[in-house]
């Protein structure tokens, strides 16, 4: 009865909740913090749900409440509509796990991978057979299905735990940095697969630290950051909501000019909110972010003007629009990475 | 509800099978290697202290046939002990391989006990095929028909015990101890559990009575004397059924704890 429903529900997106998360706390034994502290937010069926925060921020710790591997210290959590906490069984059944590193079982072939993983979720074996075909194909590993898991490669592997995921048919799925370490053709590989799990209705819930993956992939994203969540919303509402709508990125050379000065002039012209020293600047070259309401490029004359006048030369301008990285500094007031 | 808990018991029944045929499968298609780590080392045992050093004339007549079931209690508590303990030292601590299992739609307390059962009835089978090597080696090996339940017995027990150190120490130590870990543990064990003598006869080295009085394998070892050499002195039967209930029992208490810590954050 629970298969078909998930099966339903996995097909159909509706607004019913997927996950629910309330009050939501895990301190560890010893630690003088939560390591998530009371984080509430609900995910609808059919959602792409990005977790985004620097290393240490929670993030995997929630995920492994949600999915039954860290017991929560207070709140509610439920999954597919099952309380994480106290039907950790039941729960089981209805959500997937893409860990970060492999955990594949190496004894076994990559077929066996997925046949093994759908009979303990009591798929009956000749369905597991035809499923494992579809997702090996779909996959790009029908030739490989022979094959043990050791010889894979680090994007390889990421496809095999995917498949192996779905061959139950959760109806909540959890990636932990699904594209981290791999190489940019093994990412857009994983990404295009994603995309079609979402245009099938699976909800996804992804950790990362990607800005760009999360802005690609999630139709909502929540940041966290110490164990709290700074910010729910969809990357272009996140964005938006920065104060400035536009940037502009200058580079700078100062020859032993006086940095500051020219600073808080560029920071005094009309129509610039904010600025910000950003890193990679380079070789004597400092690379600054003017947030600007209004039109950036109306303002490259008249930067670069201030900037002559105290000394400085102006070495390269790129006008963009905030990315979520942006939201993510205004946030916590740090970068990422 | 109770077609529910019904339900519920099915699917983790499921869940249990599959991963113990999981492990069946795995063992069956590396059958050689299963089969070279449980017979080697008793094997060779058998040989040197069973057949070279009773044809050179170093030990007496019928040691033979002493050292015989000593083995069988050895062969069931080494492989029960290994079978769980490495696999689950890797496992845990370095491919991760089990957290498929661990998020399998049953309790954390089952995968532990899936791990004992196979653990044990792999140890049971290493045990049994020493019969064979026995006669093998030795010509023949001490057998008596009204002894075979007792034999059964010990055999379960020590297949038990076997597992439930193996589970212990599979919790317990990190990938990076394993190598120390083993050796402090595994040589001990190995030479203070009365399997190459019979335990009333230490009364001559009264300290290495206590240490091996220390080691629940004696039990084991003694039991199987028990039932396969009665005339050799030997402790009671009904002390080691307690002894080893008792340390089954504290094994399996601690181990499963120690499984749940690993299992659950």
């Amino acid at each position: 009865m629970s298969r078909g429903t998930a099966t339903a529900t996995a097909a159909e997106p509706t607004s019913a909740p997927a996950v629910t998360v309330e009050e939501l706390v895990k301190r560890y034994p010893k630690m003088p913090v939560n390591a998530v502290d009371g984080i509430s937010f609900a995910v609808s069926s059919g959602e792409v749900f990005g977790l985004l925060g620097p290393n240490g921020a929670g993030k995997t710790t929630t995920v492994g409440m949600l999915t039954t591997r860290v017991r929560p210290t207070s709140g509610r959590a439920s999954v597919g509509g099952v309380d994480v906490a106290t039907d950790p069984v039941h729960a089981r059944g209805r959500l997937a796990v893409v860990p970060q590193r492999s955990n594949l079982d190496r004894s076994i072939s990559i077929r066996r991978n997925l046949t093994f993983h759908a009979a303990y979720h009591g798929v009956p074996r000749a369905e597991a057979e035809a499923r494992a075909d579809e997702l090996l194909e779909q996959f790009g590993l029908r030739e490989r299905g022979d094959v043990k898991p050791d010889m894979f490669s680090g994007g390889q592997a990421q496809r095999v735990m995917i498949a192996r995921a779905l061959m139950h048919q959760p109806q909540v799925l959890f990636l932990d940095e699904p594209t981290t370490g791999l190489d940019p053709a093994a990412r857009l590989f994983v990404w295009d697969r994603l995309t079609e799990l979402r245009d099938r209705g699976v909800t996804l819930i992804l950790t990362t630290h990607d800005m760009h993956e999360a802005a690609t992939l999630a139709d909502r994203v929540a940041i966290m950051d110490h164990g709290k969540l700074l910010s729910l919303d969809t990357p272009e509402a996140l964005m938006r909501s920065l104060p400035g709508s536009s940037t502009l990125d200058l580079a700078l050379v100062s020859d032993g000019a006086a940095l500051e000065p020219a600073l808080e002039a560029l920071a005094a012209l009309p129509g610039t909110e904010r600025l910000e020293a950003i890193e990679g600047g380079g070789d004597q070259q400092e690379r600054v972010r003017l947030y600007i309401e209004g039109e950036a490029s109306e303002l490259i004359a008249p930067a670069a003007t201030v900037l002559a006048e105290r000394g400085l030369a102006l070495r390269g301008v790129e006008i963009g629009a905030p990315t979520l990285e942006d939201v993510f500094i205004h946030l916590t007031g740090r970068a990422l990475r | 509800m109770s077609a529910g808990a019904a339900t519920a018991r099915a699917t983790q029944g499921r869940a249990f099978l599959a991963v113990l045929g999981r492990d069946v499968f795995v063992t069956w298609t590396d059958l050689p290697v299963f089969l070279a780590q449980v017979i080697l080392q008793p094997l060779f045992l058998l040989l040197v202290f069973g057949k070279v050093l009773g044809a050179l004339g170093y030990t007496r007549h019928g040691y033979a046939h002493l050292l015989f079931p000593g083995l069988l209690a050895l062969t069931a508590v080494i492989t029960g002990m290994q079978t769980l303990a490495f696999p689950l030292v890797i496992e845990f601590g370095w491919t991760k391989e089990i957290e498929d299992r661990l998020l399998a739609p049953m309790s954390t307390g089952l995968v532990a006990a899936e791990k004992v059962l196979f653990a044990s009835a792999r140890a049971i089978v290493a045990a049994g095929i020493m019969i064979p090597v026995g006669i093998l080696v030795l010509g023949s090996v001490p057998w008596r028909w009204s002894g075979v339940p007792l034999l059964a017995l010990a055999l379960v027990f020590g297949s038990l015990l076997g597992s439930g150190l193996g589970l212990v120490l599979g919790t317990l130590v990190t990938p990076t101890r394993i190598n120390m870990v083993f050796s402090l543990v595994f040589t001990p064990l190995l030479f203070t559990g009365c399997s190459q003598y019979p335990w009333p006869s230490l009364s001559r080295l009264p300290w290495f009575k206590v240490v091996t009085a220390c080691n629940p394998m004696t039990y084991v070892s003694e039991s199987m004397r028990a039932a396969l050499v009665p005339s050799v002195p030997h402790i009671a039967p009904w002390v080691c059924v307690v002894v080893l209930v008792g340390s089954i029992g504290a094994l399996m208490g601690i181990g499963v704890r120690g499984f749940y810590r690993r299992a659950i954050d």
